[in-house]
């Protein structure tokens, strides 16, 4: 009992194989999701939405590696911070306009998911976890030495430039619709990959690694996919939230945010289409609110990590769905 | 022949006598690291917040109550080992069955609650504590200070007396069996589960005491662990977790590359541990002592 173990995810609510017929009900919900994000600039601040959905994407890029093929990934932070540095650079000394940041950010990031990648997925299992971790350490340090990073500064002051030189950026809510779509872009890559043939060999990976490679499969060509698609999209995020808080620095890239970004996905749920969405929410949400408490924010994560681990480790959405007696 | 190349002697053996001094905690770490991870299959990444514990419990014991370092090496590691004993029994054991993933992100939440509380507690700038052994020698080549040259005997003391109980004695091959078969040893009649948490309870020792040692050498400080813990990381990953003596050597080693890297090209020292992982990434995936899997 004490070595016997269970792959990972083995009691996640996604872990066998999904019928067809969720896809229209996911895709509706995720319509409904859309209008309710339409509609929430009239109650809530823009920002801390624009906030929510960088987040959430990043959340949702990360969970296509740990939900769909059970890798681990303790270094998310330097795609997400990576590609924020280099959109806000682009932007602010190159005068390039926002969405060529963006774009030159994910790109980057997915140039750096391609070269971290074919070194991790070398180890499986905890080493990738450490593997990652310290790589992305390895990433911070260049960050802070690198003469356009801004050291401790960081880069500041982005300028918000009109988008395609059409939509005027300086007013939140238009940008606000600018996420949305970028977010709604991701979500939908992330969707069909997931529910593509290449999803399903990765999920076939995640169960039974050694099972794939005797059907045929070279699994490491598809985990390094799986990774730098995961990369770019985290890229994404990041490039996005880069022009949308005019900010790129060290916290982007620090060993903090990659952890957060676990955090995330472990409370909404690991291996869920929507548990990503979820976690960013509440755990932006309570960032928020607890701006004030200085140090107490760590502890208070670190609780939440505890108690998930021990108690919900299906997560919100993975809970919701268990108690509903269906899969979400 | 350094003056040929631009370096003078007490520099470059000054930077090797630090290195030492830090692989010497990424020895005890690595080392304390495998001895958990071979028998609860967990990646205790609270590793690096009960290192930063060790530190200042040391510092509370002299401040607070007066006991002079050389109690706290012996007090501080019995604390903080009993308190990652209450860890192991409240929350680690409870994760055996699932895999390794959830062992290390609840230590990973539990290092975070660990350096909140530090922090909130006694701030972010680092708190001083005495050298115990103040003054050196000079060696001719270089200025030898006391207490670095304790450090690193002791400390590979420790980690030879570690390796003497895993590998040559009665106690070690019941721990070297339940690695192998936890369930066979159980049906011989040895209590395994409290092996387990003795087990932890020694490796989280073995953390505390190099934060005790690291005390007098750097400052008490919250934020100590969680940047160790990632480069100690990356030794374990180069080193592989299979051997004993290969994570002692691997730990000297890396330390001693560090050093070097500091003297030649300072810009580098920061990073070089992890270019050196990534080339044996590439080279032997497996890590120097570790075995396939």
């Amino acid at each position: 009992m004490l070595k016997t173990q269970t792959p990972i995810l083995a009691e996640s609510p996604a872990a066998p194989p999904k019928a067809a017929s969720t896809t229209g009900r996911d895709l509706m919900i995720f319509g409904g999701l859309l209008l309710l994000l339409a509609a929430a600039p009239l109650v809530l601040y823009p920002v801390f939405l624009m906030k929510v959905l960088c987040f959430a994407l990043f959340a949702l890029a990360f969970n296509l590696l740990i939900g769909y093929v059970g890798l681990l990934s303790f270094g998310h932070a330097m795609f997400f911070g990576g590609a924020a540095y280099v959109s806000a650079y682009t932007v602010k000394a190159w005068g390039w306009t926002p969405e060529l940041g963006i774009l030159a950010g994910t790109a980057c990031a997915g140039v750096l998911g391609a070269v971290v990648g074919s070194l991790a997925i070398r180890r499986q299992g905890i080493y990738f976890a450490m593997v990652t971790l310290a790589l992305a350490q390895m990433f911070f340090f260049f960050c802070l030495q690198a003469p356009f990073t801004g050291g401790e500064d960081g880069i500041q002051g982005v300028p918000r430039r009109p988008i395609l030189g059409l939509i005027d950026t300086t007013r939140d809510i238009n940008l606000y619709f600018v996420v949305l779509a970028i977010f709604a872009l991701g979500f939908l890559v992330i969707y069909r990959t997931i529910h593509s043939p290449f999803g399903q060999v990765l999920k076939a990976i995640r169960e039974n690694e050694p099972r794939a490679i005797s059907l045929g499969y070279r699994t490491d060509q598809y985990k390094l996919l799986a990774f730098v698609i995961s990369a770019t999209l985290a890229g994404l995020a990041g490039a996005t939230k880069a022009v949308v808080f005019q900010l790129a620095s060290l916290t982007d890239v620090a060993w903090q945010m990659s952890g957060e970004v676990v955090l995330m996905t472990l409370v909404g749920g690991l291996g869920t289409v929507f548990g990503p969405i979820v976690g960013a929410a509440v755990i932006i949400t309570m960032q928020n609110y607890l701006a004030g408490f200085g140090e107490w924010v760590l502890v208070i994560q670190g609780a939440i990590f505890v108690v998930v681990v021990l108690l919900f480790r299906r997560g919100i959405v993975g809970e919701l769905a268990a108690f509903l007696g269906r899969r979400t | 022949m350094f003056e040929l190349i631009g370096i003078p002697p007490q520099a470059l053996f000054g930077q090797l006598m630090l290195g030492l001094i830090n692989g010497a905690f990424y020895a005890l770490l690595s080392l304390g690291l495998a001895v958990i991870f071979g028998l609860l299959n967990v990646i205790n990444f609270t590793h690096g917040a009960q290192y930063m514990m060790g530190a200042f419990v040391a510092w509370m014991l002299l401040n607070w109550v007066g006991v002079p370092y050389w109690g706290a090496l012996i007090i501080a590691p019995v604390l903080v080992g009993a308190f990652g004993i209450v860890l192991e029994r409240l929350f680690l054991s409870r994760l055996y069955h699932l895999d390794h993933l959830y062992g290390l992100l609840l230590t990973f939440g539990l290092a975070l609650i660990l350096e909140g509380l530090f922090r909130s507690q006694f701030g972010s700038s680092g708190l001083p504590y005495g050298n115990p052994l103040p003054g050196g020698t000079n060696l001719g080549f270089m200025f030898l200070p006391w207490y670095r040259a304790w450090v690193v005997g002791f400390s590979l003391f420790v980690c030879l007396a570690t390796w003497f109980v895993i590998e040559r004695t009665k106690l070690g091959s019941y721990l070297r069996a339940a690695t192998e078969r936890p369930d066979l040893v159980q049906a011989f009649g040895v209590n395994v589960p409290r092996m387990i948490t003795l087990t932890y309870g020694f490796g989280v020792g073995l953390a505390a005491l190099a934060g005790v040692l690291a005390a007098p050498a750097y400052q008490v400080s919250p934020t100590m662990g969680s940047n160790l813990i990632i480069i100690v990381f990356a030794v374990v990953v180069i080193g592989g977790m299979g051997s004993i003596l290969g994570s002692v050597i691997t730990g000297f080693g890396l330390g001693i590359v560090e050093g070097l890297t500091k003297v030649f090209y300072p810009e580098a020292s920061a990073t070089v541990i992890f270019v050196v992982m990534a080339i044996v990434l590439l080279v032997r995936p497996a890590g120097l002592f570790g075995t396939a899997k």
